[in-house]
């Protein structure tokens, strides 16, 4: 079972639309994605709450259609505005 | 339906999250993990040179589903430190790169 990167970012920018998504397939399998998530929404929730809404948006497939994410969530630094 | 009551797992699951400072829920063991997510937190929680205990869900079909519902964490390794939870081998790497892992560890 694999998911192609497009469709995990149109997942994750389905529920949260501010987010800035990079995702890199690390071996080329379309099953091990690294994905780097930037959203102001994640402001003032603890890692595992960000991880969460990460998980949430992709609806039940992480750990099944989707084998491996290594997940990394941040708030946007120095933008203002 | 052979699904055993989730209050049952979840009484399973409080007593080893309080009964040790640290455990680790992990496919295999700390010799043999079996999976790379695994072995990478096992790697972090040995660098830190606390003991801890590890619980091998390969081992165990109702505590590797009873785990993902009680944490709402839908991957295995997961990480509990003084019977909270505290992330997957993504979470536990960003902690140890910062030092906030040991600061929780230690204190």
């Amino acid at each position: 079972m694999a998911m192609a990167a497009a469709d995990i970012e149109a997942l994750i920018m389905s529920a949260i639309p501010d987010a800035r998504v990079e995702i890199k397939d690390l071996r080329g399998d379309g099953d091990h994605y690294a994905a780097r998530v930037v959203s102001a929404s994640f402001a003032g929730m603890s890692r595992v709450r960000q991880h969460q809404a990460v998980y949430a948006a992709l609806g039940g497939r992480m750990g099944g259609e989707l084998h491996a994410l290594q997940l990394e969530t941040a708030i946007p630094s120095g933008d203002h505005e | 339906m052979t699904d055993v009551p989730m209050t049952q797992v979840g009484e399973r699951l409080d007593a080893l999250v309080n009964a040790n400072e640290i455990v680790l829920f992990m496919k295999g063991t700390p010799l043999f993990p079996q999976c790379g997510f695994s072995s990478r937190a096992i790697a972090i929680l040995e660098h830190l040179g606390q003991p801890f205990e590890t619980v091998d869900v390969l081992a165990d079909q109702e505590i590797r589903q009873g785990i993902k519902q009680y944490s709402d964490w839908p991957t295995i390794p997961q990480l509990y430190v003084k019977g909270e939870f505290v992330g997957g081998s993504d979470i536990m790497m960003e902690m140890f790169e910062s030092g906030e892992l040991k600061a929780l560890v230690a204190a």
